[in-house]
């Protein structure tokens, strides 16, 4: 989930005189396409195609129509995954979104010290997910973690080895992980906000609060679908995190799809039910995408009403 | 947006898809059925073993100058995974690798792996070296599929000395002590035992034991033989109601579920004093001794076999582990590369040389070794004791994991992690366990 969406900037009427340089466009779309097509659509493809199929990752692959979509509708792990993963979907975008946005706000402001600030805020941003996951898993170690190191009891909690806390810990650590992508694409949604609405609200004597919510939220409302989008389609994919983190563990109480799909199709051999499970992961994010792009509005109407 | 939306959306399912769809198929340099002459080995890395392995192919490929070994090494968990897809492909290597059990049974049904019993049956000399408890895993519908290699690991009950004297207690020789001992070094601050729950095959080993000495191997047994509601012996509920109630009388590390046998961190419990106790593979020696300082030096670290279970029917002298490591034949290898695997298999470990490398880093080979040749072996005590263990053992039964299918043994791990949570009752997951018997 690297593609970054700016704030939709709408063409109308193309001028007859740049008809060349939409031509030029067409072929930029190029390399997004083949890559869409090769790394996207295909796999796609294959495995609706593997989810009518029973394979164990060795044997000729038998076509079985329906046996593996039975298997996998029919498995108690299927409604837990999906509960599990709305759960942190839901937490992660509650958590995520509105520290995003103060602080995407906060450094939008041209001001030195905030630079210097927004370097250190972006730092998360560049490290892997892995590397985070075994950091935090070190950290929260029960017995050789932080806790337990510097003696401060309120810290020597069983982080990943209690269900309530398991789930916390990992909204914690997503969230610290994509909370600076957010802001950036939130500091960028406030700088393009026309001067002109602030000092017109100036004049009619509102205050910062009322400027935030007046202004700012209206104006990057746009932007809070974009990053929600993100955030949401992002959560149904997180793996490496997870798996490093908890292995979905303790029990089954952080067993996100993703993880459910992995278990089934790389541990237990059932690929079958497994791509039954990718399926499911691509249905739940194209209507949740959807979902989201309704509740924008319908995207015609104009941004900047009344500036 | 419309289509921004899609598109960002369609990559990150579709990536998501492509991980169920293609799984990893890597390079295939090393591997490849059709590089003539050359037979292709795949191995695990990682020391204190890995060294081993290599000097072994590369004092082969000394010996044989017209034929070679082309070997590659591959991290446990990566290799793993890239056998499987590799071997779907058509593009594993000549010599697979393998742990034997469940996971060979898949390689034979599918027609990867060659037939080896008449290869045994004319190189007697071969067979005889070998001992015999290793082949029951290497064995599927009673022909031979693999040659055991390098070494046998039971699973052993580690205990840290000092903490036993601290409390001024005895090694337990009952599972009745060793509840007796529970309360005794909680109400120090001391864990009885230090586990790898989020591992779930160190919660596995707890159950094969207790199992075992309650009931016997025969339950198992009926399970691996895939009778019907087989988990339904009262045994088994009487032992899952054990483990439980251990569980609940904290006889396990505050903790234990988050923590991995991946990172040894269960093993550093014990020799830093945090836990008194922990079961464990008896390659755990190792480990310990490289990394505890002066732990194992010093004569800290007890080891026995697991004791008794009162009234328990299961002969206690029984141990569960790794009864060995395996080589087999792809199917798919040239008549050249199978000519020059087989010669491999009729030397390694054979030669002094490498069997000693194998008793000086503390394992036990899977060949019938003389006291004379582990007594000079620098960890010579516990050596003997493996190897004393494994010989007087009526049965060495494979981990459960690696005998069943990996669709079962998934499942099994899964019910077990659950049932150390204490998500599930103990009648539950014979319910749920009966469920998956021969699949």
């Amino acid at each position: 989930m690297t593609m970054l969406a700016p704030p939709a900037a709408r063409v109308t009427a193309l001028p007859a005189a740049s008809r060349e340089r939409g031509r030029s466009i067409v072929w930029m779309a190029l390399p997004a396409l083949v890559m869409f097509l090769a790394f996207g659509l295909v796999p796609l493809l294959g495995a609706l195609a593997l989810s009518f199929t029973t394979w164990d990752n060795i044997s000729p692959i038998r076509y079985t129509g329906l046996t593996s979509w039975k298997a996998a509708l029919s498995d108690p792990g299927l409604p837990h995954a999906l509960g599990v993963t709305f759960e942190i979907m839901i937490l992660s975008w509650l958590a995520q979104t509105p520290i995003s946005i103060l602080i995407g706000v906060f450094l939008a402001a041209r001001k030195r010290y905030r630079g210097v600030l927004a370097v250190f805020y972006f730092v998360p941003l560049l490290l892997s997910s892995a590397a985070i996951s075994i950091t935090f898993k070190a950290l929260l170690d029960p017995n050789f973690g932080i806790g337990s190191g510097l003696g401060i009891s309120a810290l020597n909690q069983d982080w990943l080895g209690d269900s309530t806390l398991a789930i916390g810990v990992l909204i914690f650590v997503v969230s610290w992980q994509f909370v600076p992508f957010h802001s950036l694409i939130y500091q960028n949604a406030v700088r393009q906000i026309p001067d002109a609405l602030y000092e017109a609200s100036q004049i009619d004597g509102a205050g910062r609060v009322r400027q935030f919510f007046s202004i700012t939220l209206p104006q990057i409302k746009y932007t809070i679908i974009t990053s929600s989008t993100l955030m949401v389609v992002g959560s149904l994919t997180f793996f490496d995190l997870i798996f490093v983190l908890t292995a979905g563990g303790p029990g089954d109480a952080t067993r996100t799809l993703a993880l459910e799909m992995y278990q089934k199709g790389f541990m237990a051999n059932l690929m079958g039910p497994a791509s039954c499970i990718a399926v499911i992961l691509v249905l739940v994010g194209v209507v949740l995408a959807q979902l989201l792009r309704r509740l924008g509005g319908r995207g015609d109407e104009s941004q900047m009403e009344g500036a | 947006m419309k289509r921004r939306d899609l598109l960002g959306l369609s990559v990150g399912a579709g990536a998501a898809a492509a991980l169920a769809a293609c799984g990893s198929s890597g390079p295939s340099n090393g591997g490849g059925g059709n590089t003539a002459g050359a037979a292709t080995y795949w191995g695990l890395s990682g020391p204190p073993s890995e060294p081993l392995r290599r000097a072994a192919i590369d004092r082969f490929n000394a010996a044989n100058p017209d034929t070679r070994i082309d070997a590659l090494y591959f991290q446990n968990d990566a290799y793993k995974q890239k056998i499987k897809t590799s071997l779907g492909a058509g593009e594993g290597p000549s010599m697979v690798f393998n742990w034997g059990g469940g996971g060979l049974k898949t390689y034979v049904e599918a027609g990867q792996v060659d037939d080896l019993t008449d290869w045994f049956a004319q190189n007697a000399a071969v067979k005889d070296k070998i001992i015999p408890a290793s082949f029951g895993a290497a064995t599927v519908n009673g022909k031979i599929y693999a040659r055991p290699v390098e070494s046998m690991s039971p699973i052993v009950l580690f205990y840290n000395k000092k903490l036993f004297d601290q409390i001024g207690a005895q090694p337990p020789q009952t599972y009745g002590e060793i509840l007796d001992l529970v309360p005794k070094f909680n109400a120090k601050g001391i864990a009885p035992f230090s586990l790898a729950g989020q591992s779930r095959w160190t919660n596995m080993m707890w159950v094969e034991f207790l199992l075992d000495r309650t009931a016997g191997s025969e339950v198992f047994d009926r399970v691996f033989a895939g009778e019907a509601n087989a988990w339904s012996d009262p045994a088994v509920l009487n032992t899952l109601t054990k483990i439980q109630d251990l569980v609940r009388a904290d006889g396990f590390i505050k903790g234990f579920s988050s923590i991995t046998a991946d990172s040894n961190a269960d093993q550093a419990l014990l020799y830093t004093g945090k836990a008194a106790m922990l079961l464990h593979g008896s390659w755990s020696y190792g480990i310990q001794k490289a990394t505890g300082g002066d732990f194992v030096p010093s004569g800290a670290l007890g080891y026995m076999n697991f004791p008794p279970v009162d009234g328990g029917k299961g002969d206690s002298s029984n141990v569960v582990g790794n009864p060995g490591l395996y080589l087999s034949i792809s199917s798919k290898a040239t008549d050249a590369q199978k000519d020059v695997a087989k010669k491999f298999f009729s030397t390694t470990l054979a030669e002094d040389a490498e069997f000693a490398s194998w008793v000086g880093a503390g394992y036990v080979p899977v060949l019938k070794g003389t006291d004379a040749q582990f007594a000079a072996a620098p960890n010579a005590d516990f050596i003997k004791f493996v190897s004393g263990t494994v010989s007087q053992a009526k049965v060495f039964a494979q981990s459960w994991d690696q005998a069943l299918s990996p669709t079962a043994a998934e499942n099994l791990l899964d019910n077990i992690a659950k049932l150390f949570q204490l998500q599930v009752s103990p009648q539950q997951w014979v319910d749920s366990m009966n469920g998956v018997i021969g699949k």
